[in-house]
Protein backbone atom coordinates (compact mmCIF):
# COMPACT_ATOMS: atom_id res chain seq x y z
CA UNK A 1 0.00 0.00 0.00
CA UNK A 2 1.09 3.69 -0.73
CA UNK A 3 2.42 6.05 1.59
CA UNK A 4 1.21 9.76 2.64
CA UNK A 5 4.00 11.58 3.54
CA UNK A 6 3.39 15.35 5.19
CA UNK A 7 5.79 18.28 5.12
CA UNK A 8 5.05 21.30 7.54
CA UNK A 9 8.39 22.95 7.35
CA UNK A 10 9.17 25.77 4.44
CA UNK A 11 11.33 24.77 1.44
CA UNK A 12 13.06 28.01 2.06
CA UNK A 13 14.24 27.02 5.70
CA UNK A 14 14.36 23.43 5.64
CA UNK A 15 14.91 20.22 3.18
CA UNK A 16 12.41 18.31 4.25
CA UNK A 17 10.32 18.65 1.43
CA UNK A 18 13.31 17.99 -1.00
CA UNK A 19 13.74 15.10 1.03
CA UNK A 20 10.46 13.76 1.31
CA UNK A 21 10.56 13.82 -2.37
CA UNK A 22 13.81 11.69 -3.18
CA UNK A 23 12.21 9.42 -0.88
CA UNK A 24 8.74 8.61 -2.63
CA UNK A 25 8.34 5.68 -4.21
CA UNK A 26 4.94 5.33 -7.13
CA UNK A 27 1.43 6.01 -5.95
CA UNK A 28 2.57 8.07 -3.04
CA UNK A 29 0.96 11.34 -1.86
CA UNK A 30 2.69 14.16 -0.28
CA UNK A 31 0.89 17.00 1.77
CA UNK A 32 2.02 20.23 2.52
CA UNK A 33 0.52 21.03 5.87
CA UNK A 34 1.57 24.49 8.25
CA UNK A 35 4.53 26.30 6.92
CA UNK A 36 5.10 23.67 4.02
CA UNK A 37 2.05 25.21 2.09
CA UNK A 38 5.14 28.07 1.54
CA UNK A 39 6.61 25.38 -0.90
CA UNK A 40 2.80 25.34 -3.21
CA UNK A 41 3.42 28.97 -4.31
CA UNK A 42 3.17 29.24 -7.94
CA UNK A 43 6.58 31.27 -8.88
CA UNK A 44 8.56 30.50 -6.15
CA UNK A 45 12.09 29.08 -7.43
CA UNK A 46 10.76 25.85 -5.42
CA UNK A 47 8.59 25.27 -8.10
CA UNK A 48 10.16 23.49 -10.24
CA UNK A 49 10.73 20.43 -7.87
CA UNK A 50 6.92 20.77 -7.01
CA UNK A 51 6.16 19.80 -10.53
CA UNK A 52 8.67 17.14 -10.95
CA UNK A 53 6.78 15.47 -7.98
CA UNK A 54 3.68 16.14 -9.45
CA UNK A 55 4.90 14.00 -12.35
CA UNK A 56 5.56 11.04 -10.30
CA UNK A 57 2.37 11.28 -7.68
CA UNK A 58 -0.17 13.27 -6.11
CA UNK A 59 0.46 16.65 -4.31
CA UNK A 60 -1.77 18.01 -1.67
CA UNK A 61 -1.83 20.94 0.41
CA UNK A 62 -4.02 22.09 3.37
CA UNK A 63 -6.38 24.68 2.10
CA UNK A 64 -6.43 26.64 5.87
CA UNK A 65 -2.75 26.76 5.86
CA UNK A 66 -2.62 28.27 2.87
CA UNK A 67 -5.31 30.90 3.73
CA UNK A 68 -3.31 31.70 7.03
CA UNK A 69 -0.48 32.74 4.99
CA UNK A 70 -2.44 35.00 2.32
CA UNK A 71 -2.34 32.34 -0.45
CA UNK A 72 -5.25 31.62 -2.55
CA UNK A 73 -5.84 28.85 -4.38
CA UNK A 74 -5.56 30.68 -7.70
CA UNK A 75 -1.90 31.15 -6.50
CA UNK A 76 -1.20 27.43 -6.01
CA UNK A 77 1.06 25.46 -8.63
CA UNK A 78 -1.15 24.02 -11.12
CA UNK A 79 -1.78 20.07 -10.12
CA UNK A 80 -1.63 21.01 -6.52
CA UNK A 81 -4.48 19.63 -4.86
CA UNK A 82 -6.61 21.21 -1.66
CA UNK A 83 -7.96 19.64 0.88
CA UNK A 84 -9.91 20.53 4.58
CA UNK A 85 -8.80 18.64 7.74
CA UNK A 86 -11.70 15.98 6.26
CA UNK A 87 -9.19 15.85 3.12
CA UNK A 88 -6.41 15.16 5.86
CA UNK A 89 -8.46 12.62 7.61
CA UNK A 90 -8.83 10.72 4.39
CA UNK A 91 -5.83 10.93 2.85
CA UNK A 92 -4.33 9.41 6.09
CA UNK A 93 -7.05 6.53 5.99
CA UNK A 94 -6.48 5.78 2.38
CA UNK A 95 -2.72 4.84 2.70
CA UNK A 96 -1.01 2.53 4.48
CA UNK A 97 1.42 4.24 6.38
CA UNK A 98 2.19 8.16 7.25
CA UNK A 99 5.45 9.66 7.18
CA UNK A 100 6.31 13.12 8.37
CA UNK A 101 9.27 15.08 7.38
CA UNK A 102 10.07 17.23 10.32
CA UNK B 1 2.89 -10.12 16.01
CA UNK B 2 5.44 -7.69 15.67
CA UNK B 3 5.15 -4.82 13.06
CA UNK B 4 7.55 -3.62 11.48
CA UNK B 5 8.63 -0.17 13.19
CA UNK B 6 11.17 2.45 11.55
CA UNK B 7 12.64 5.45 13.07
CA UNK B 8 13.60 7.78 10.39
CA UNK B 9 16.61 10.12 11.75
CA UNK B 10 17.45 13.60 9.94
CA UNK B 11 18.73 15.49 12.59
CA UNK B 12 22.51 16.06 13.39
CA UNK B 13 22.92 15.46 17.44
CA UNK B 14 23.72 18.11 20.33
CA UNK B 15 21.88 21.00 18.22
CA UNK B 16 18.45 20.21 18.76
CA UNK B 17 16.82 17.19 21.14
CA UNK B 18 15.76 15.10 18.98
CA UNK B 19 18.22 12.85 18.29
CA UNK B 20 18.51 11.71 21.77
CA UNK B 21 14.47 11.51 21.98
CA UNK B 22 15.04 9.13 19.09
CA UNK B 23 17.06 6.66 20.99
CA UNK B 24 14.71 6.89 23.79
CA UNK B 25 11.93 5.57 21.74
CA UNK B 26 13.73 3.16 19.95
CA UNK B 27 14.88 1.56 23.22
CA UNK B 28 10.74 2.01 24.39
CA UNK B 29 10.17 -0.05 20.92
CA UNK B 30 12.41 -2.49 21.53
CA UNK B 31 11.66 -3.77 24.73
CA UNK B 32 7.75 -4.73 23.30
CA UNK B 33 9.82 -6.58 20.96
CA UNK B 34 8.75 -5.27 17.82
CA UNK B 35 10.74 -5.36 14.56
CA UNK B 36 13.15 -2.48 14.54
CA UNK B 37 15.01 -0.33 11.96
CA UNK B 38 16.64 3.17 11.99
CA UNK B 39 17.33 5.11 8.91
CA UNK B 40 19.78 8.03 8.83
CA UNK B 41 18.91 10.42 6.26
CA UNK B 42 20.56 14.76 5.80
CA UNK B 43 21.99 15.32 8.75
CA UNK B 44 20.93 12.66 11.28
CA UNK B 45 24.11 10.38 9.15
CA UNK B 46 26.10 12.90 11.98
CA UNK B 47 24.97 11.00 14.88
CA UNK B 48 26.83 8.01 13.61
CA UNK B 49 30.41 9.82 13.30
CA UNK B 50 33.17 8.51 15.66
CA UNK B 51 35.35 10.55 17.77
CA UNK B 52 32.47 12.61 19.22
CA UNK B 53 33.47 14.77 22.28
CA UNK B 54 31.20 16.75 23.52
CA UNK B 55 33.44 17.93 26.81
CA UNK B 56 33.85 21.47 25.79
CA UNK B 57 30.16 21.95 25.07
CA UNK B 58 29.11 20.89 28.33
CA UNK B 59 26.86 18.09 26.94
CA UNK B 60 26.09 14.56 27.91
CA UNK B 61 27.77 12.31 25.24
CA UNK B 62 25.18 9.90 24.00
CA UNK B 63 27.10 8.41 20.35
CA UNK B 64 28.38 5.18 22.44
CA UNK B 65 24.76 3.99 23.12
CA UNK B 66 24.51 3.40 19.40
CA UNK B 67 26.82 0.65 20.27
CA UNK B 68 24.90 -0.77 22.76
CA UNK B 69 21.75 -1.23 20.21
CA UNK B 70 22.81 -4.49 19.42
CA UNK B 71 22.16 -5.88 22.74
CA UNK B 72 18.00 -4.89 22.52
CA UNK B 73 18.35 -6.91 19.04
CA UNK B 74 18.27 -3.87 17.34
CA UNK B 75 20.79 -4.47 14.86
CA UNK B 76 19.54 -2.70 11.32
CA UNK B 77 20.86 0.92 11.19
CA UNK B 78 20.46 2.19 7.47
CA UNK B 79 22.87 4.93 6.40
CA UNK B 80 22.18 6.72 3.23
CA UNK B 81 24.87 6.80 0.89
CA UNK B 82 23.80 10.43 -0.90
CA UNK B 83 23.48 11.75 2.21
CA UNK B 84 27.57 10.89 3.54
CA UNK B 85 28.28 12.06 0.16
CA UNK B 86 26.59 15.34 0.41
CA UNK B 87 28.55 15.96 3.77
CA UNK B 88 31.97 14.83 2.44
CA UNK B 89 31.57 11.49 4.87
CA UNK B 90 32.18 8.02 4.14
CA UNK B 91 31.96 5.20 6.16
CA UNK B 92 34.74 5.27 7.41
CA UNK B 93 33.84 8.58 9.72
CA UNK B 94 31.65 6.65 11.48
CA UNK B 95 31.92 4.05 14.39
CA UNK B 96 31.55 1.00 13.95
CA UNK B 97 28.47 -0.87 15.15
CA UNK B 98 28.28 -4.78 15.52
CA UNK B 99 25.74 -7.33 16.71
CA UNK B 100 26.08 -11.23 17.94
CA UNK B 101 24.44 -13.80 15.85
CA UNK B 102 23.48 -16.10 18.61
CA UNK B 103 22.27 -18.44 15.74
CA UNK B 104 25.87 -18.43 14.62
CA UNK B 105 27.98 -19.09 17.79
CA UNK B 106 28.07 -15.04 18.51
CA UNK B 107 29.62 -14.12 15.34
CA UNK B 108 29.69 -10.34 15.34
CA UNK B 109 28.49 -8.76 12.56
CA UNK B 110 28.44 -5.05 10.87
CA UNK B 111 24.66 -3.19 12.24
CA UNK B 112 24.98 -0.36 9.79
CA UNK B 113 23.89 -0.87 5.84
CA UNK B 114 24.64 1.76 3.31
CA UNK B 115 21.96 2.12 1.31
CA UNK B 116 21.22 4.32 -1.73
CA UNK B 117 18.19 6.93 -1.58
CA UNK B 118 16.08 4.62 -4.01
CA UNK B 119 16.21 1.26 -1.47
CA UNK B 120 15.97 3.79 1.17
CA UNK B 121 12.51 4.88 -0.04
CA UNK B 122 11.56 1.18 -1.05
CA UNK B 123 12.51 0.49 2.97
CA UNK B 124 9.99 3.12 3.84
CA UNK B 125 7.41 1.70 1.59
CA UNK B 126 8.24 -1.78 3.18
CA UNK B 127 7.19 -0.50 7.29
CA UNK B 128 3.90 -0.89 9.05
CA UNK B 129 4.34 2.39 11.15
CA UNK B 130 7.20 5.37 10.76
CA UNK B 131 8.19 7.74 13.49
CA UNK B 132 10.50 10.52 12.70
CA UNK B 133 12.94 12.45 14.30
Amino acid sequence: MSTLHTVNKSPFERNALCTCFGHITAGDAVLMIEDGVIGARKGATTAAMVQAALQKGKVYALSSDLAARGIKPADVIDGIQLVDYGGFVDLVTQHGRTVSWL
Amino acid sequence: MAKKFLYINRKAPYGTIYALESLEVVLIGAAFEQDVSLAFIDDGVYQLTAGQDTAGAGMKNFSRTYKALGDFEINKLYVERESLEERGLTLDDLQQITWEDENEDYAEKPSIHLVGRAEMASLIASQDVVLSF
